[in-house]
């Protein structure tokens, strides 16, 4: 098949950026987009033009490195889907398709489609953690974890990191992500202790990474690839209110 | 020269306690003296950071993602082995380091493989304790399954997220760290150069990614923990950003390379769908717990699967492996379906794949039961695909998956550079020639967590914190040479792009040095490689320049280091005249077609000495001894 692409194209974070068009052809339904784009920079490379830039690593669904806007949708809407695992048998013949980068304040442009994401390093640091020392911890088995807290936990530690959540959302919010960490955390003895701590620390450095609000539109829960679910927002709230006490 | 493995002697049991006691201690006071640069942040490097870290050494940390939490250790799905017998079937400390040694084909260390399995134990408890949430049962307990090559349950899991929950508890812990100040992280930098001072590792040259800048980076010690190198058969499940580069870079600055052809195929791999692929894609190999393989009997039998009736189907590693059956380990498994498709009894397009069946497990359990084990790697399945694993059977192929080879080091994860450590994939220390399932998260987490902090100090205690400084004669020279190379690479201009290079390669790789090689196709490749590296370097094209954010020169760096170390790893193949483990050389097999080692002439790591791009490389020997487990034919039937 062949389609027209819209690519936003952007030399840097001061750069103002646009659109550039570009036509892929000759694309295998079984490819997955990212090779739809290898071939397109295979081509602009031998023209001698600047490849398109973009962030990718695993191609498996799990490294949360890739990072793209398809047709106004975080990795190009499809439920549960990464970009490197979207395939073009999603896209029919003669499609359009626009290609943007990331979106939110917190996370600057550094070239065409790839932004800043540390913002969200420094949230984790800001508390992800349980404080457990290397070595000389308790036997695996000595704290017993009934398996509804170890489903739920594991539930909310599937989040990737990739930031779709922030992208998809109207006011640039990482509610979603920081709610996951400390849901999966605050659920397990192991993380309890610090359970005040970290959701204190944690929202506040929220706000100092210059992210939004949640404001309950749930645009988060449907761009995530993985499936984390709004709930944990509402845990959040409810370990933040908790700390207060 | 014959090589020191440095290895305790006693009784195997006692050897990692022995060797924890006699190695030196450095001061809590005089450990801020010192600075350590860990290379990676996967498994190995993110918790080997965390851990010296909280130590209170000063670390410095590089990755060329954008967040130590994108490391490929993120990807392995299936789970890490440890030894604790919870399942009360018969496992133990020893039964662990038995499979491995005999997994690994008799060509990895003994007490190397007995350490890993005596801190495998400590691993899951500290992996618990990060709040790494592994699978429990209803009581609370922590669940197992069973794993390739082993008859006892002794994986641990985190449904078929393992490899994330583990780096993600590394990569908090390593948070922890950095937010505490004694870990400056740098991600999207990658290493370029090994700064080595007096014949000591003391500093890194690197490339900053976003802005192009070249710089150095000193410090006391350096510690490589930088993942594998299949990718130089371009078509790999590795990530894409996985490279040689840093390891080789280590390797032309004096650091033995040894056993580079081992690498190994990954029995279940999604089989390739065209010509424009980029990566493969693993499934997990905890599928063969359920999953039945098998290929129809006849010859060319294109019928779907579900008309082809019971008895015209060959579940053949059950026949041939009735003991170990389906779960027989990743090299036996992979040399299997090879045979098949080789017999053109081979399935789907191009008749590259071999059915893995959940039928019947699906008839026996409930098609609930099945989803809860392995729901997200049927749906990762059908987004690539296209096809509905609950109701036809998966197609497989092996694919090229982790490298067992690596830079040498002694038994405490130092290279023969002083001062240069190496660990996790990047080492070649504990799988001998094969790899057994859920043992790389292991031996990622115990190099990082509980080898380097103990080895490590045994090395500072015996240097002058600081002896290097920053504008020291060899930094600057190296960051030259870091920068020359640049510029050449910019320079050529000429008609090719870096990826044709690299899958040309690939293909050269795979078809000569893959899967079963022979003298004849190991020549063939040593033939072809220097020729498309000459290529390469009058024929590449590389876009933009080297001093902004730029992929393609990034990518074109570490297809030059692919391209000259495909020669040392075809040299090593044609240069191991036994068939072992997952490497194959067709003139030595069995009757019945299995590897047939050579123990008279190659029980030994071989370490290769690098003597110049187009000169041949000098050879070392290390002598392998099992006092513990007695050389035998390694048996699955």
């Amino acid at each position: 098949m062949n389609l027209t692409l819209h690519v936003w194209r952007q030399n840097g974070p001061k750069d103002p950026g646009k659109f550039e068009v570009y036509e892929a052809k000759n694309v295998s339904p079984d490819e997955s987009f990212l090779e739809m784009l290898d071939e397109v920079n295979e081509e602009l490379i031998k023209a001698g033009k600047e490849p398109i830039a973009f962030d990718h690593d695993c191609r498996e669904g799990i490294c949360g490195m890739c990072s793209q806007v398809i047709n106004g949708i975080p990795h190009g809407g499809l439920e549960r889907t990464t970009v490197c695992q979207l395939h073009m048998r999603m896209f029919k013949n003669g499609d359009t398709i626009y290609i943007e980068p990331w979106r939110a304040r917190a996370f600057p442009v550094v070239k065409d489609l790839v932004v800043d994401r540390s913002a969200l390093d420094t949230i984790i640091q800001a508390g992800g953690y349980t404080s457990a020392h290397t070595g000389g911890v308790a036997d695996g088995n000595a704290i017993m974890i009934p398996k509804p807290e170890a489903d739920y936990a594991m539930d909310a530690a599937e989040c990737i990191g990739c930031g779709a959540c922030v992208a998809g959302c109207p006011n640039g919010s990482a509610m979603l992500f920081t709610s996951a960490k400390v849901s999966q955390l605050a659920v397990l003895p192991q993380g309890k202790a610090e359970a005040a701590r970290r959701v204190n620390e944690m929202t506040g450095a929220l706000q100092e990474c210059g992210f939004g609000n949640c404001t309950n539109h749930y645009e988060c829960q449907a761009a995530c690839p993985k499936g984390i679910n709004v709930k944990f927002i509402a845990t959040l709230n409810r370990e933040y209110l908790k700390s207060m006490f | 020269m014959i090589l020191d493995g440095k290895c305790p002697t006693g009784p195997i049991e006692k050897t990692w306690d022995k060797h924890r006691f006699d190695m030196k201690l450095v001061n809590p006071a005089n450990k801020r003296k010192y600075k350590v640069l860990v290379v990676g942040t996967g498994l190995a490097g993110g918790a080997a950071a965390a851990s010296l870290g909280e130590l209170g050494y000063n670390v410095e940390a590089f990755c060329y993602q954008d967040s130590p939490r994108r490391a490929h250790s993120i990807a392995a799905q299936g789970g890490i082995n440890a030894a604790k017998n919870y399942p009360n079937d018969g496992d133990s400390i020893y039964r662990l380091f038995y499979d491995t040694i005999k997994g690994g084909d008799f060509r990895a260390r003994e007490a190397d493989v007995w350490r890993l399995a005596q801190v495998s134990n400590n691993i899951i408890d500290q992996c618990v304790a990060q709040g790494v949430p592994f699978a429990r049962d209803y009581a609370g307990y922590l669940d197992n399954r069973s794993f390739g090559g082993a008859q006892v349950s002794r994986t641990f899991y985190a449904r078929g997220q393992t490899g994330q929950q583990l780096l993600l508890g590394a990569y908090s812990a390593l948070a922890r760290q950095i937010k505490a100040g004694t870990v400056k992280m740098f991600p999207r930098t990658e290493m370029l150069d090994l700064i080595v001072v007096d014949g000591e590792a003391k500093g890194i040259t690197v490339r900053d990614l976003v802005t192009g800048e070249i710089r150095s980076h000193v410090g006391d010690a350096v510690v490589l923990c930088t993942g594998g190198y299949v990718n130089v058969f371009y078509l790999s499940t590795n990530a894409m950003g996985c490279s040689v580069t840093a390891a080789w870079k280590a390797h032309k600055k004096g650091a033995f390379f040894a056993n580079p052809c081992y690498t190994q195929i990954h029995p279940t791999c999604i089989p390739q769908h065209g010509d424009k692929q980029s990566k493969l894609t693993l499934m997990s190999e905890s599928l063969r717990n359920d999953g039945r393989c098998w290929a129809p009997k006849k010859k060319g039998d294109k019928r779907a699967p579900g008309e082809i009736p019971e008895e015209e189907r060959d579940y053949y590693l059950e026949r041939k492996y009735p003991s170990f059956g389906n779960l027989a380990p990743r090299d036996i498994a992979s040399r299997a379906a090879k045979e098949q498709c080789d017999d053109d009894r081979g399935v789907g397009p191009g008749g590259r794949g071999v059915y893995l069946d959940f039928a019947a497990s699906i008839k026996r359990l409930g098609e609930d039961t099945i989803r809860e084990r392995y729901g997200n790697l049927f749906e990762m399945y059908e987004k690539i695909t296209d096809e509905n694993a609950y109701k036809v059977p998966m197609r497989i192929y092996p694919a090229p998956h982790y490298s067992m080879g690596g830079l040498w080091v002694d038994y405490n994860c130092e290279s023969n550079v002083p001062g240069l450590f190496v660990l996790g994939e990047a080492n070649f220390s504990v799988h001998g020639a094969n790899r057994l399932g859920a043992s790389a998260l292991m031996q990622g987490l115990a190099d990082g967590y509980f080898v380097i902090p103990y080895t490590i100090a045994n090395y500072l205690a015996r240097t002058t914190p600081g002896k290097v400084k920053a504008d020291n004669a060899e930094c600057k020279k190296s960051v030259e040479d870091v920068n020359n190379n640049l510029k050449k690479l910019m320079s050529i201009n000429g008609k090719k792009t870096v990826s044709e290079f690299h899958r040309e390669l690939g293909r050269i790789m795979w078809e000569n040095v893959g899967m079963a090689r022979s003298e004849q196709s190991c020549k063939e490749a040593l033939k072809k490689i220097p020729a498309l590296r000459e290529e390469f370097w009058k024929n590449v094209k590389v876009s933009g320049s080297g001093a902004q954010f730029n992929q393609d020169l990034e990518n074109a760096g570490r297809v030059a280091d692919f391209l000259e170390f495909a020669e040392l790893l075809t040299r090593d193949a044609l240069y191991r005249n036994e068939s072992c483990g997952g490497h194959f050389r067709v003139e030595h097999q069995m009757p019945d077609g299995e590897a047939k080692r050579d123990d008279e002439n190659f029980c030994h790591a071989a370490a290769w000495e690098f003597k110049g791009v187009n000169a041949e490389p000098e050879l070392h020997i290390e002598p392998l001894k099992f006092e513990n487990v007695h050389l035998a034919i390694r048996s699955y039937k």
